[in-house]
């Protein structure tokens, strides 16, 4: 299994996310071939104005969603750490979706059976940090992310204490 | 149909019935969508002469061929569509977000709103299921505190809600129609026409695919388009966006300030773009598809009106500022977030109240009238005051919300002169002394005085033309960008993404052909777009419009620009005027009364419309 600190997910940058949903149009257009939001890996949540964040899969540790299937529909791939989803096993119970802290795994209106982000397996690369056009999204690990908020951190701190002098 | 729905829904208010249409290829063809199918469907469905404010009425909402697709800006617009009750003329207004696409994924390119409810009622569309649902509870209710309330009680977080605020249900004429918190579908005052059906909301979920006839092509287009958004065409917007303008008016003196007294602002470095994005913007966001991002979001960081968050334009920041003698962004802000919370065209309202400080400056109105505050231009308290008494309909207010037209009769003693309105509309932020470009346009607009009919400035404040002079020629240069215009608020594209068509008509007649799978040539967009506009001329022409109406405010043809400057002593005489206005009718094939003939009526296959001008010719 892939170590949790090599596992790459997409994260959006909240100061850099404007909400306009372009994620959802370019992940359901490549998974479903259809504009429509309900039907995207990829969800935009805009609390005010202010405030917005596209939110996906994070690949956790010990997947809450893969514990609460009770038909080991659901499991984690060794290679990246994305969910995979046995469709003929999941019959759309929700259990995973209740697990979820994220709401990052949804029962498609269709199918009936759930979704996840799959990183784009078939595409290469995942399409909503392709499209995005604020470059908000990004396929990362943890360890990355860290590296950025610590150096964009000092960074700051110095440009305050040069305005100071 | 593909990229249209294919369908519209009629909803009778009285009786709380519903009905599905087919929308038809000819009508889709000829008027594309947004207000040129919403004023075709307005037609078809209104009886002439009708009380803008009686159930009779109709109200029009309509999307794009576009809408619900990822098109960069062009998937989210959506347009209402009544007779105005401030210009009781066409009236429509267009706005973006995610609501009209939305709207799409439910189905339906238009919904047409019949009667009027006897009780407060919300609109909830469903996809399939279309419900009339209790309002009593969020009357009175901001249109931010409605769509909170009703996502609420709906239980879904995504579903898109367009409302009006207390100034729409109290039937201000200057009322408009909110989506999203921040979003207006702001003049002509349609909030006044769902205010008068008793109709507080428009709630929508649809969960439709969209698909286009053409994906690989539309596709490719798409990435185009991503690539062109975030080049020179649309960076004003990314950047420092409209509110740009004011030091950029300013210095051109083509400024509108306290209420056309001037043309020039001696504190607008204090309120412009550049303080603004400094000091106040917090955010950019962005609509739905939107690959530009534009909308500026600013919060007041301090003082008495610390916390106040709300989006901010040019247009509305000139109207509460600089028109109203102004220099204070803070109050600014606060004005603007008062007109969003009783829903109300903040363009209008800050127009009225520099009408109202003029009105007391020239003892038309005394400080009673202001509950005992000076009321000279500049005053923070009375813009504040003003606004808070307009969205209630209270003392003053219950004058002044009915627009400076109405306002300045009911005043009377000389203050019809001071009210600054074309066709009964109030001004916007382009001096049309020492623009005579823009005053053509803005003359003829269909909508009354509106920058958006047209952007005739732009040939005038870019230095295109001598902007002081009235010539043959003006008449075309107008006439060929209102088919544009009309085009782009039919598409419904965002017209911050105009730059981005270089083509222009070829590039939209493509993107029409790709989603619709309709072939579309650039000629034959064009005389849609002749199309759209001539439908709404014989719309003010059925409702008993003329040449007459196509004029300038008093103060453009009477007060020259008093400000020492490159543009001194200027105004707009009946004789330019008269030329500019023959040179337009004629550029667009209309006789000297501006009356389309039946010759034209033919080429542009509107000869079941001829009626509407045979009826002008025996009256």
């Amino acid at each position: 299994m892939v170590k949790i600190h090599e596992r790459k997910f997409v994260s959006a940058d909240p100061d850099k996310c404007v909400g306009c949903q372009i994620c959802e149009y370019a992940c359901s257009w490549t998974k479903e071939k259809a504009f429509n939001p309900i039907k995207s890996r990829i969800r935009v949540v805009r609390v005010n104005q202010l405030a917005n964040m596209a939110v996906t899969c994070r690949l956790c540790e010990e997947p809450a969603c893969v514990a609460a299937c009770p038909r080991d529909a659901l499991t984690q791939s060794e290679e990246t750490g994305a969910i995979m989803i046995d469709a003929d096993k999941c019959n759309g119970c929700g259990w995973c979706i209740e697990a979820c802290d994220y709401g990052a795994i949804m029962l498609h209106p269709e199918n009936k059976t759930v979704y996840v982000c799959d990183l784009c397996k078939d595409q290469g690369e995942p399409q909503c940090v392709k499209w995005c056009p604020e470059e908000a999204l990004t396929l990362v690990t943890s360890d990355v992310l860290a590296q950025k908020a610590r150096i964009g951190a000092v960074k700051k701190l110095f440009q305050e204490a040069k305005a100071q002098k | 149909m593909i990229g249209y729905a294919g369908r519209i829904l009629h909803v009778n208010l009285d009786t709380g019935k519903t009905r599905v249409e087919r929308l038809s290829e000819d009508y889709a063809k000829k008027y594309i969508g947004g207000i040129g199918l919403g004023m075709r469907l307005w037609l078809d469905n209104t009886r002439a002469g009708v009380d803008p404010l009686s159930p009779e009425n109709t109200l029009i909402l309509v999307t794009g061929p576009i809408s619900g697709t990822m098109f960069p800006t062009a998937g989210n617009g959506h347009a209402f569509v009544a007779k105005s009750p401030e210009t009781f003329g066409v009236g429509e207004a267009v706005a973006h977000g995610t609501f009209g696409a939305e709207m799409k994924r439910a189905g339906y390119d238009a919904v047409i709103l019949h009667g009027k409810s006897e009780k407060p009622v919300y609109l909830w569309i469903d996809d399939d299921s279309v419900q009339l649902l209790n309002a009593a509870h969020l009357m009175g209710k901001s249109p931010s505190e409605t769509e909170e309330a009703i996502k609420e009680e709906l239980g879904d977080y995504y579903i898109r809600v367009a409302s009006i605020g207390l100034a729409g249900e109290k039937l201000s004429r200057i009322a408009c129609i909110i989506n999203e918190k921040t979003r207006a579908a702001g003049r002509t005052g349609l909030g006044a026409v769902m205010g008068s059906k008793n109709l507080k909301a428009i709630a929508v979920r649809g969960t439709r695919d969209i698909v286009p006839a053409k994906p690989d092509e539309f596709m490719d287009m798409v990435k185009e388009f991503h690539e062109r958004m975030k080049g020179p065409a649309t960076q004003k917007y990314r950047t420092l966006g409209t509110p740009e303008n004011v030091l950029v008016h300013n210095a051109l003196y083509c400024m509108p300030t306290r209420n056309y007294n001037n043309a020039h602002f001696e504190e607008a470095d204090k309120v412009s773009g550049e303080v603004l994005n400094e000091k106040f913007v917090a955010k950019i966001i962005g609509c739905s598809s939107c690959a530009m991002r534009c909308e500026h979001e600013v919060v007041v960081p301090e003082g008495p009106y610390k916390g106040t968050m709300t989006r901010m334009e040019y247009e509305t920041l000139w109207a509460l500022g600089p028109y109203c003698g102004i220099g204070r962004l803070d109050t600014i802000i606060k004005g603007m977030e008062l007109c969003n919370y009783y829903g109300m065209d903040a363009i209008s309202a800050g127009v009225v109240a520099g009408f109202a400080m003029d009105c007391y400056e020239n003892g038309l109105l005394s400080r009673q009238d202001f509950d005992g505050l000076e009321a000279q231009f500049g005053s923070s308290e009375t813009l504040l005051l003003v606004l808070e008494k307009m969205g209630k309909r209270e003392g003053i207010g219950d004058i002044l919300t009915d627009g400076v037209r109405i306002a300045g009769q009911k005043i009377g003693k000389g203050a019809e002169k001071l009210a600054q309105h074309i066709k009964g509309l109030e001004v916007t932020g382009y001096d049309l002394r020492c623009l005579k470009t823009a005053a053509l346009g803005f003359a003829v607009s269909f909508r009354g005085a509106d920058h958006n009919r047209h952007g005739a400035y732009a040939f005038d404040v870019k230095g295109k033309v001598d902007r002081l002079k009235a010539e043959k020629g003006r008449g075309k240069m107008v006439r060929d960008l209102e088919d544009t215009y009309a085009l782009i608020d039919s598409f419904i594209v965002c017209k911050f993404s105009r730059g981005t068509y270089y083509k222009e008509l070829e590039d939209m007649a493509k993107l029409y052909s790709l989603v619709t799978g309709i072939e579309m040539t650039a000629e034959e967009l064009k005389r849609s777009g002749e199309r759209i506009n001539t439908i709404a001329r014989l719309i003010n022409i059925r409702e008993g419009f003329s040449r007459k109406d196509d004029t300038l405010p008093w103060k453009v043809m009477n007060m020259p620009i008093p400000d020492e400057g490159p543009v001194k002593g200027a105004f707009v005489s009946q004789e330019e005027l008269d030329l500019l206005l023959d040179d337009y009718y004629e550029s667009r094939g209309w006789n000297v009364e501006g009356v389309p003939t039946a010759e034209k009526l033919n080429e542009l296959g509107m000869e079941d419309l001829i009626g509407i001008v045979e009826a002008k010719k025996e009256a």
